[in-house]
């Protein structure tokens, strides 16, 4: 679980959070934000036809390909997450 | 400043494309979207063409389409997934032939978000239920239904959602009559702290029917590579009470196909590979595309790979256990986005760039060579170690064998460049060039406005003739019997028939000329020749009237029923066929005491006696609608002034929906002398004629011919152009034909040749016919070997200079391999789909010299090393008396994210041999990739990656002489007017920079507020720009006249230089004076006039294949009716996909100060009711509101 499903003891923001995805919150840190940045600029490109249709021709691939590509680094799209400080 | 947005080319994308019968019925018809408007196709065997049967725009972005069908029902309903933020599913309505919405349902915010469905849509195959799904968490379950009047319900959504999931894909599996199932190819992500990559899953959602709800019935992880499921027929068949197959789903992975079902066996078979793509072997090999075919006892499973060939996928059953799954090479054709086979044994082929095909299938593949690779020759049906790859076979990719290409469909898409051109040089007007495709299916198209017209025949007749008819024999005939030639003093009349030959029993006059020639109702022929009437029966019985010696007919008008001549001494004289079949002079004649110049008279009206309207044109430029009903014989009924004496007179009923779509509108064509066409609409009852409309057709006097195309009544104004006005989806359209000039015609039509016109020039007689009309701008093609990257024409000699290259495509093809290909035919090779891949950072290019009149290549090219072209400009030094040299940029071993070269280039070409061959002079390294070229001030200005540099033609190299580094992303666009200079950044908008010629200093005084990322940008004027970005946006900067002016007067730049930035930018800020959203990514712009002597206009071409024009508005009166205009439309107009119109044209930034034409012009599409009550709103006629419109949209672009 993303921290800012945890992060709060009041239900009702917690339940807004869980429901609106990439919502950021007080304690976000920049890893989280910038992961969230990411994934909704993939998701943009794969829904726009236009955007894949350009990075598909400026790369030379097909649009099915570009699709998958940034589908699948929407996974971990800022690698693996840094090592939490233990305090 | 205002501008109005017209679209003068839809995009020609196909997205999506569905299957389906649409309009009910066994017949299908193909539905594909071009991202931002539906069009839907019907193959018309006998003319052999897919016909457009409509085409409608969504003032939206469609993201996914499906099709289904309720249970029992024949006819399939669309769904449409977009950005809208609701799930619509539309009806074809054959009354007005286009798409209505029956529900929208909202269910999310707008725009094409993480978690707002819309992205992916399956559907039941038994069209109980279908789900739409977003690329993260959020899936919605619609069920659907009938109500007691057998209308479709939608329920309310029911919810499949799974946090922190993202979704590949998602499919109906088709389980007969159980509780739908919908199968989900999803992975989860976990950010927390022991996250790992974690493996996709496929996971069945079931729909209970009873329960009403979904439930998350099975799941299973599959390859870590999968991207595509393809649904296996299941269920019992609607014939025999056997399975029509397993069910389940096939998983399309790479380099694998795996069939997965609930709790059964897996099995899993290779990907063959083509033999020799060993170059780029470490990666895998994707499935795009897919198409599954229910046939009777089985299905057909086509499966396609990224470098366009078909695999036929068998699933071998028995009952409901899988025996074993096969695969085998079947074809290949252009790589696609949709697949569709169609019950009558085609394949559609929308291809994800280029042209669409329609294949017919020759075979299935069956009993044919190429080797067949089955699951069970693998231990554990390939699933012994499911993340072990299986050896992978190949195959020699060969010609076609199952399918034969029957039709195209024209694509643009992608326009990658453009130019805006004068090339035809009789031409008034200039012609769109532009640059499109994509790697060996790249071309260069030339768009030129009108429609083609097929030559069948040419005889040379030896005198030239002055007039032409054909005429049938009887009431019934199909086709024609004669053609009749009238001379200065004979008549020569020819059979039709195999060979056409001369006739002498016609028992026609043939010793003077002939005025008219019309078959008459009950089998008999009319010649009118100026010394009177001759009535010719079939038995040839001659019945004749002669006019007084003294005065000869100068003009006359027929219908099969009606014959009115006009006598030199200005009288009218009036026939009419009584129920005998003879003809009856009227007892009074009518003088109008000016010469008739022509006469026009419309056809009989089925089941009448006569048509009661006559339209008479005279010398003193008028024309009088005389009535010819009984009671009111020969009266005026009303007059026409004119503003010159008219030439031609033509009364003609077309459909046009605008005006009326019950009935056929009756029009009063009238061609005047100095070749101005005017188009009035008669009223049937009273003959009053309204609504005058205005064309120039060509200098000299306009005639006027009736004819047909496609079955229905057409019109040709002949005059120095000849044009043809026709109804096109319901409008009435004004379109030019692309032929030889031509004197006199009349429609013909023969056995082997159902449909034409004759038409004569001089003494050449031809025979020809419009082969279509979907196209307004016709295409001339000519092939290429690598994706276009620029096309720039030279000044003064015509010819083009392109330059391509092409990313990840193996070396050593810019020489042999392209020029292997140009002499074979396109799309029949298999290699001319995608070019054999390399790994990334290989390219291959090469530059062209091509003549645009012949559509030829002059020379190429090609380019080694690595490198590849990315700029061009024809620039000239003064230094070098002036002299035109070809500059390219390119830049070798590039990558492209992040952007990085080994070393960029600045060839420098002299052009030889009057420009078809280039010499290089030298090549001047540069330390980045050049993106943008131009000729400034006798020196050549680049782009180099972030700095903006001039250079001087040097001996050996190009010599820098001014410099600035100071853009911050990478410099794409460069304009320049004076020595101000316009530069567009990738990332960062627009940046004016003046050049100080005392100092020597290229100084950035004024930039953006926003950071755009700029894909074409043009100056408008000294202070204006208008760019578009990679979001499909276009705008409009100005700069303050004060700044301007200020920046000018200083004469070194110290005071630029001086002053303190803004925004951590440069001092001045350029205002935003307009704003709009297109929706497609704007390539090229250009500023130019499309009509001749018309005023300039913002024409720009997009990457969809879109070309529209930006009209600057010139008055208030017009700003404040277009605007008042749009705001009624878009309160009364519902978009098919429900997407409300305002926020559309201002996606990201609210639409300023642009009007859309295209909204407006979907006011003709309104039902009269509603186009009454917006003309009533703003003060106007409907007719007044449409003519305001025509008249736009015609003086702006002439189509």
């Amino acid at each position: 679980m993303s921290s800012e499903l945890r992060y709060t003891a009041n239900t009702q923001l917690e339940h807004l959070h869980a429901r609106y995805t990439g919502t950021g919150h007080a304690d976000l840190t920049k890893y989280e934000w910038l992961t969230h940045q990411h994934r909704d600029t993939l998701a943009s490109i794969v829904g726009h036809p236009t955007l894949t249709s350009y990075l598909a021709i400026a790369d030379n691939e097909s649009i099915g390909r570009v699709k998958f590509e940034m589908t699948e680094r929407m996974l971990q799209p800022c690698g693996p997450p840094p090592p939490k400080d233990e305090d | 400043m205002h501008l109005y947005n017209l679209t003068l080319k839809e995009p020609t994308a196909a997205l999506h494309a569905v299957v389906g019968s649409f309009c009910g019925g066994r017949q299908q018809e193909i539905l594909i979207s071009s991202g931002v408007s539906l069009q839907l196709y019907r193959w018309d065997a006998s003319g052999g063409v897919l016909q457009n049967i409509l085409s409608s725009s969504a003032f939206g972005a469609i993201r996914t389409l499906a099709a289904f069908k309720l249970t029992g029902d024949d006819k399939d309903y669309a769904v449409v997934g977009s950005d809208s933020g609701r799930l619509s599913i539309l009806e074809y309505d054959p009354k007005t032939t286009s798409f209505v919405p029956v529900h929208q349902e909202p269910f999310g915010k707008s725009g094409a978000r993480r978690i707002v469905p819309g992205q992916f849509l399956a559907t039941d195959p038994r069209g109980r239920a279908l789900m739409i799904a977003a690329v993260e968490k959020t899936k919605l379950v619609y069920i659907l239904n009938r109500d007691v009047s057998a209308n479709l319900t939608v329920s309310s959504p029911l919810e499949a959602h799974r946090n922190t999931t993202i979704v590949h894909h998602v499919v109906g599996v088709d389980n007969g009559f159980e509780n739908p199932i919908f199968a989900a190819l999803e992975f989860e992500y976990d950010d927390g702290a022991n996250a790992k990559s974690s493996e996709p899953l496929l996971t069945y959602y079931e729909l209970d029917l009873g329960l009403n709800h979904v439930v998350r019935r099975w799941s299973s992880p599959t390859n870590s590579r999968a991207n595509l499921l393809v649904p296996v027929p299941g269920g019992p068949s609607a014939s025999s009470g056997d399975k029509d197959g397993p069910s389940g789903v096939l998983v399309c992975c790479e380099d694998h196909i795996v069939y997965v079902h609930m709790d059964v066996p897996q099995h899993r078979v290779p990907i063959p590979r083509r033999g020799r793509s060993s170059e780029d072997a470490g990666r895998g090999l994707l499935i795009v595309a897919a198409v599954v075919h229910k046939l009777k006892g089985g299905s057909f499973i086509l499966l396609q790979s990224e470098m366009g060939d078909i695999y036929k996928v068998t699933v071998e059953h028995d009952r409901e256990v899988v025996k074993c799954l096969t695969i085998k090479y079947f074809d290949t054709v252009p790589v696609a986005s949709s697949l569709c086979i169609l019950k009558s044994g085609f394949l559609f082929v929308a291809a994800e760039f280029g042209n669409h095909h329609f294949y017919q299938f020759v075979q299935l593949g069956d009993d044919d060579s190429d080797t067949q690779y089955r699951s069970s020759s693998y231990p554990t049906f390939g699933m012994a170690a499911p993340s072990d790859p299986l050896p992978i076979p190949s195959f020699q990719p060969r010609s076609l064998r199952n399918l034969v290409l029957v039709y195209e469909i024209k694509s643009l898409c992608p326009i990658l460049n453009s130019q805006v051109i004068k090339v035809l040089p009789h031409a008034d007007t200039p012609q769109i060039l532009t640059a499109c495709g994509r790697g060996p299916r790249s071309t260069l198209r030339m768009l030129v406005h009108g429609f083609d017209v097929d030559e069948v025949t040419n005889t040379d007749l030896h005198s030239a003739p002055n007039g032409l008819w054909t005429v049938r024999l009887k009431d019934d005939d199909a086709h024609d019997a004669y053609i009749v030639l009238s001379f200065a003093d004979a008549t020569r009349v020819l059979r039709v028939g195999e060979p056409i030959e001369e006739v002498q029993d016609s028992g026609f006059l043939v010793t003077s000329l002939t005025l008219a020639m019309q078959q008459m109702f009950m089998n008999g022929l009319l010649q009118v020749y100026p010394g009177g009437i001759r009535h010719i029966g079939l038995d040839k019985h001659v019945a004749e009237w002669r006019v007084p010696l003294d005065k000869r007919i100068v003009s006359c008008a027929t219908n099969t029923r009606q014959v009115v001549v006009a006598l030199s001494s200005a009288e009218l004289v009036y026939f009419e066929l009584d129920n005998g079949g003879k003809l009856n002079e009227y007892q009074e004649r009518l003088a109008l005491g000016s010469a008739v110049l022509t006469i026009g008279i419309g056809e009989v009206p089925e089941g009448h006696q006569r048509t009661p309207h006559l339209a008479v044109g005279c010398e003193d430029q008028t024309v009088r609608m005389i009535s010819l009903d009984p009671e009111t014989a020969l009266q005026t009924i009303s007059f026409q002034a004119l503003t010159a004496p008219p030439s031609s007179i033509c009364i003609v009923d077309m459909v046009d929906g605008s005006i009326s779509n019950a009935q056929p509108t009756t029009f009063v064509l009238i061609g005047l002398i100095n070749g101005i066409l005017l188009r009035t609409v008669m009223d049937s009852i009273h003959g009053q004629l309204s609504d005058i409309r205005a064309r120039f057709v060509g200098v000299g006097p306009v005639r006027i011919v009736p004819i047909k195309v496609q079955q229905r009544r057409s019109v040709l104004a002949i005059s120095m152009r000849t044009w043809l006005q026709y109804t096109y989806h319901d409008r009435v359209h004004f379109t030019p034909l692309i032929s030889e000039r031509m004197d006199y015609a009349c429609p013909f039509s023969s056995e082997d040749f159902p449909e034409g016109f004759i038409s004569v020039l001089g003494t050449v007689l031809r025979i020809s016919r419009i082969p279509q009309i979907d196209q307004i701008l016709k295409e001339v093609e000519m092939p290429l070997d690598f994706t276009p990257r620029k096309l720039i024409a030279h000044p003064t000699n015509h010819l083009l200079y392109l330059i391509e290259s092409d990313h990840r495509a193996a070396q050593g093809l810019s020489g042999a391999t392209g020029a292997q290909r140009s002499s074979g035919e396109p799309g029949d090779h298999p290699s001319t789909v995608v070019w054999p891949r390399a790994p990334a950072g290989t390219w291959a290019s090469c530059i062209r010299v091509s003549d645009p009149t012949t559509a030829t290549t002059l020379n190429r090219i090609p380019l080694d090393n690595n490198e590849a072209a990315f700029s061009a400009a024809i620039v000239t030094f003064t230094s070098h008396e002036d002299t035109p040299y070809l500059v390219v940029g390119t830049a070798s071993d590039v990558v492209m994210t992040p952007r990085s070269c080994s070393s960029g280039y600045l060839r420098v070409y002299r052009f030889t041999e009057g420009g078809t061959n280039l010499e290089l002079l030298h090549k001047t390294e540069a330390d980045d990739v050049p993106l943008a070229l131009l000729s400034f001030q006798g020196r050549l200005l680049a782009g180099i990656g972030t700095s903006l540099r001039t250079y001087e033609m040097g001996k050996k190299r190009l010599l820098r002489k001014a410099e600035n580094k100071e853009f911050p992303s990478a410099i794409v666009t460069l304009s320049t007017q004076g020595s101000r200079i316009i530069v567009g950044d990738i990332q960062h908008s627009i940046f004016f920079v003046a050049y100080k010629e005392p100092t020597n200093r290229l100084l950035i005084f004024a930039d953006d507020t926003q950071a755009r990322w700029v894909t074409a940008a043009a100056m408008l004027d000294y202070c204006t720009v208008a760019a578009g970005d990679k979001f499909g946006n276009v705008f409009v900067n100005r700069l303050d006249e004060v700044i301007s002016e200020e920046v000018d007067r200083d004469p070194n730049g110290d005071g630029i230089l001086r002053e303190k930035g803004i925004l951590m930018g440069a001092a001045h800020k350029t205002a935003l004076v307009a704003h709009f959203h297109i929706g497609d990514i704007i390539t090229t712009f250009h500023k130019t006039s499309l009509v001749a002597g018309g005023r300039e206009v913002l024409l720009y071409t997009a990457l969809h294949g879109t070309i529209g024009i930006l009209v600057p508005l010139q008055s208030q009166d017009d700003i404040d009716f277009l605007s008042a205009l749009e705001q009624h439309m878009r309160a009364r107009f519902v978009s098919p996909i429900g997407r409300d119109h305002l926020s559309w044209r201002g996606y990201y930034t609210p639409v300023k100060a642009v009007v859309d034409g295209d909204l407006c012009e979907v006011f003709s599409q309104l039902p009269y009711s509603q186009k009454a009550a917006i003309a009533g709103e703003l003060d106007r006629t409907v007719s007044d509101v449409l003519k305001k419109l025509e008249q736009i949209r015609i003086g702006a672009c002439g189509f």
